[in-house]
């Protein structure tokens, strides 16, 4: 899957000049980084569920992309597709993370006592913390190409472990078929409901398919430790609540995490790692550490300051709208998040967003103060590694 | 059935298909016979048992859901065509897109020739539905395109604003939209243009390729109403049928614009006619004749049509099977359309009514495009006969009731003759 790629032994017929795609009005990483030769190369590989070159890029030859966006323009069908394919898929990814290098190593460290502080961002400002992550589970293919067994089983098993959860993590399993009205709206309500993909770099990947069997919502009971099933991996988690304790938003985050791997590891089914990409997704986007920390702060005055996009990139952080990506900001306030994903750790990453946000919070009272803000601003953060 | 796909592999197109071939050395042997795709290419994973694997159809409301039980399913998902087209491929479409309480759609494609036998246990139930009890297994699809057996045929032109047949041709060897590589979609076009630029006299045309046309080329199309855009349609789309956009798709028309041929969008080719005003029997005219004519061009190369006498001309939806023809006119009916009849004329000539702007639009003023509901089982002069013998009932009922007299509803029409 998807559609028409399977038979790579027939299409073989064909020369690398027949098949090659027309890329000169693309614009992605992947576009940039495939060659004929390379092509010519991978081909005729597979990986061991039948994940082919064709496979990889398909949404990315569909998706030529934007002049001013750079999309990833391929995913991966299973674990052993960064292995299989890593002529193309290495470049790829030191392009999207900075140069990082096919003999680096990822630091994973999911151990929220080393995070320094955290507690005291002032909730005047920050509105709401989040951190999320995504999981695969080994031993399943990704979801641009399991099939609908395999898109069971992965929910079968990820809904025992999680029912399995008790104290603050006690909580349910909404399915997306066999959900009533009522627990529809409830979970729109809390903003939880996550719809059937529509952009198509999604579509374009295969991800979409069957919708929505073994697609699904699990929450804890106090709304905090969220968990969607089936979407565009395996597992997408979520800690977050109101106000500025990004400190317990991460203990959450870690100790919930840590306590689902511990139940699919007696399973024979722990996640997808290595020590190389940390843990793998679908997306290259996400490898490494695939976590996303971030906040909903007011930052009326420094949004608007010269330096403020200056402030950001030094800081290594990404302003977002508060509808997520590619949304504008609402009434000055910000979603801003950790830009980096792999090369550093959780601790490293939210550690980022704590210090950041508290310097930026101080920033904006002292623009509210009148008084300059230029003594404040930070030197560059080294990026990873 | 089979007998008629190693009749391909005749002297020419193998002479073609091997100077194709890279340095690859195991497929000289692997494709001169096309059986040992079965064993050595296709990879089917079957990690789960088919009843793990069976789709929920619960909610759905298709042809194919209709007629996927999970016995037939079990008894196919783990076959493949020589191509290595699989039953989850034709049906995903089906599977993503439930349907509508009201519209019946498909739910089903086919990736190449052999899908439609090698899934015979699903598609020919679909068939059977879909063209009103026609079954492939025992009855014969005749194929006529002898426009002078048309009687009649030129309508007022107060009434008939346009006149328009179109239908659909296949390349025999190569893959259907939703499952060929780009190599073989590649193949088609140069297949299809080098025919089209043998046409002369009113045939005689040209070929713009969607990824090379210029603006104004483009603005032209638009303006001629000829440009085919990627489709949106998620039943479409999710049947594969828009991979690769736009990579060798593009629109043929003759000079005169009567003549129009689209590469590569959701068949091999679409073959339309068209004029304004009410001649439907010239247009069918030029329709067979060029039809004809691409079919003798292609053949000199040593190329085919996908055809066979169970289900006429092979096209990706079974919707399209048979004639795969809808003849048509936009017509003017302003006090028969407002007439409560209206619906059950329609219905007992076999005649169906559309918007101006083709499926699923709404007719605007008092103007309808009517075509034939029926494709399969009868031959392009029956349907396209049927077409105009209703058309003329219609436009009496039109004069009649302009007249202030009464109309009647007539006898229902046999299907297959």
């Amino acid at each position: 899957m998807p559609f028409g790629n399977t038979h790579n032994n027939f299409k073989l017929n064909y020369s690398v000049e027949d098949e090659f795609p027309d890329l000169t009005k693309h614009n992605n990483h992947m576009a940039k980084v495939l060659t004929k030769e390379m092509y010519a190369k991978l081909r005729d590989k597979q990986t061991p569920t039948g994940f082919t070159v064709d496979d990889v890029i398909q949404t990315g030859v569909d998706n030529p992309g934007h002049p001013f966006i750079m999309t990833v323009g391929c995913v991966a069908g299973d674990e052993e597709s960064y292995e299989v394919f890593k002529d193309l898929l290495d470049p790829v990814i030191s392009d999207r993370h900075g140069g990082y290098k096919a003999t680096d190593k990822h630091k994973t460290d999911l151990n929220f006592e080393n995070l320094k502080g955290g507690d005291d961002l002032d909730p005047n400002y920050v509105l709401s913390s989040r951190v999320r992550t995504g999981r695969s589970i080994k031993g399943y293919a990704l979801p641009p190409h399991n099939s609908r067994g395999e898109r069971r089983a992965v929910e079968k098993l990820s809904v025992e472990a999680l029912n399995s959860l008790d104290g603050e993590f006690k909580g349910k399993y909404y399915p997306l078929k066999s959900m009533t009205d009522a627990e529809q709206e409830q979970l729109i309500a809390d903003h939880f409901l996550f719809d059937k993909p529509v952009s198509p770099l999604l579509l374009g990947a295969g991800m979409a398919r069957d919708w929505p069997d073994a697609r699904g919502i699990w929450h804890n009971e106090n709304k905090t430790f969220l968990v969607w099933v089936n979407e565009e991996d395996h597992l997408r988690v979520i800690s977050m609540q109101k106000g500025g304790n990004m400190k317990e938003v991460f203990k959450r985050f870690c100790v919930g995490l840590q306590r689902i791997e511990e139940i699919f590891k007696k399973h024979n089914h722990g996640f997808m790692w290595n020590e190389h990409l940390g843990f793998i997704l679908t997306c290259p986007s996400n490898l490494g550490t695939g976590l996303r920390g971030g906040v909903h702060v007011k930052l009326p005055k420094l949004s608007t300051h010269a330096k403020f996009e200056e402030i950001l990139n030094r800081l290594r952080l990404q302003k977002r709208g508060t509808g997520g990506v590619d949304t504008a900001s609402v009434g000055g306030v910000f979603d801003i998040s950790n830009a980096d994903r792999i090369g550093s750790s959780e601790v490293d990453q939210v550690q980022c967003v704590v210090d950041g946000v508290k310097l930026m919070v101080e920033m904006e009272k002292k623009l509210e103060k009148g008084e300059s803000i230029d003594s404040m601003i930070p030197a560059q953060k080294a990026p990873p590694l | 059935m089979a007998s008629s796909f190693a009749r391909i592999l005749s002297s020419k197109r193998k002479v073609g298909i091997l100077s194709l071939v890279g340095a690859g050395s195991l497929t000289v042997g692997f494709f001169l016979n096309r059986e040992q795709h079965v064993d050595a290419g296709a990879h089917v994973r079957r990690i789960y048992p088919p009843s793990a694997e069976y789709p929920d159809l619960r909610k759905h409301n298709n042809c194919m859901a209709s007629h996927l039980t999970p016995a037939v399913y079990a008894k196919l998902s783990d076959k493949t065509t020589p191509n290595g087209y699989t039953l989850d491929l034709a049906i995903q479409t089906g599977v993503d897109n439930p349907g509508h309480p009201f519209i019946k759609t498909v739910g089903m494609v086919a990736g190449d020739e052999e899908s439609y036998e090698v899934f015979a246990g699903i598609f020919n139930p679909v068939i059977k539905e879909r063209h009103n009890g026609y079954d492939p297994c025992t009855m014969n699809h005749p194929t006529d395109l002898d426009a002078s057996k048309i009687r009649g045929g030129q309508f007022d032109d107060k009434y008939v604003l346009s006149s328009r047949v179109r239908t659909g041709r296949s390349i025999r060897g190569l893959s259907l939209p939703p499952a060929c590589t780009r190599a073989e979609r590649r193949e088609v076009e140069r297949v299809v243009i080098d025919a089209l630029a043998g046409l002369k006299g009113d045939l005689a045309g040209k070929y713009f390729s969607l990824t090379l046309m210029t603006e104004q080329e483009q603005q032209q199309l638009i303006d001629d109403h000829f440009l085919f855009d990627k489709p949106v349609s998620p039943l479409l789309t999710c049947a594969g049928m828009a991979r690769d956009w736009p990579d060798a798709r593009g629109i043929w028309h003759n000079n005169e614009k009567t003549f129009l041929v689209w590469v590569n969008e959701e068949d091999h080719t679409r073959v339309i006619s068209m004029e304004k005003g009410g001649n439907m029997k010239r247009v069918f005219e030029r329709f067979c004749k060029g039809l004809q004519e691409v079919e003798r061009l292609i053949q000199e190369k040593g190329w085919e049509f996908m055809w066979n006498e169970h289900l006429g001309y092979i096209l990706t939806c079974p919707s399209n099977l048979g004639t795969g023809l809808r003849a048509g006119v936009h017509v003017t009916l302003p006090h028969l359309s407002k007439d409560p009849r209206f619906p059950k004329i329609l219905d007992n000539l076999r005649l169906q009514k559309r918007g101006t702007g083709g499926v699923d639009t709404a007719a605007v003023g008092n103007t309808f495009d009517i075509s034939n509901l029926d494709r399969l089982g009868q031959s392009e002069v029956q349907l396209v006969q049927t077409v105009i013998d209703g058309l003329n009932y219609l436009i009496e009922c039109e004069k009649k009731l302009e007249r202030g007299q009464d109309i009647k509803i007539p006898a229902p029409i046999s299907q297959f003759k």
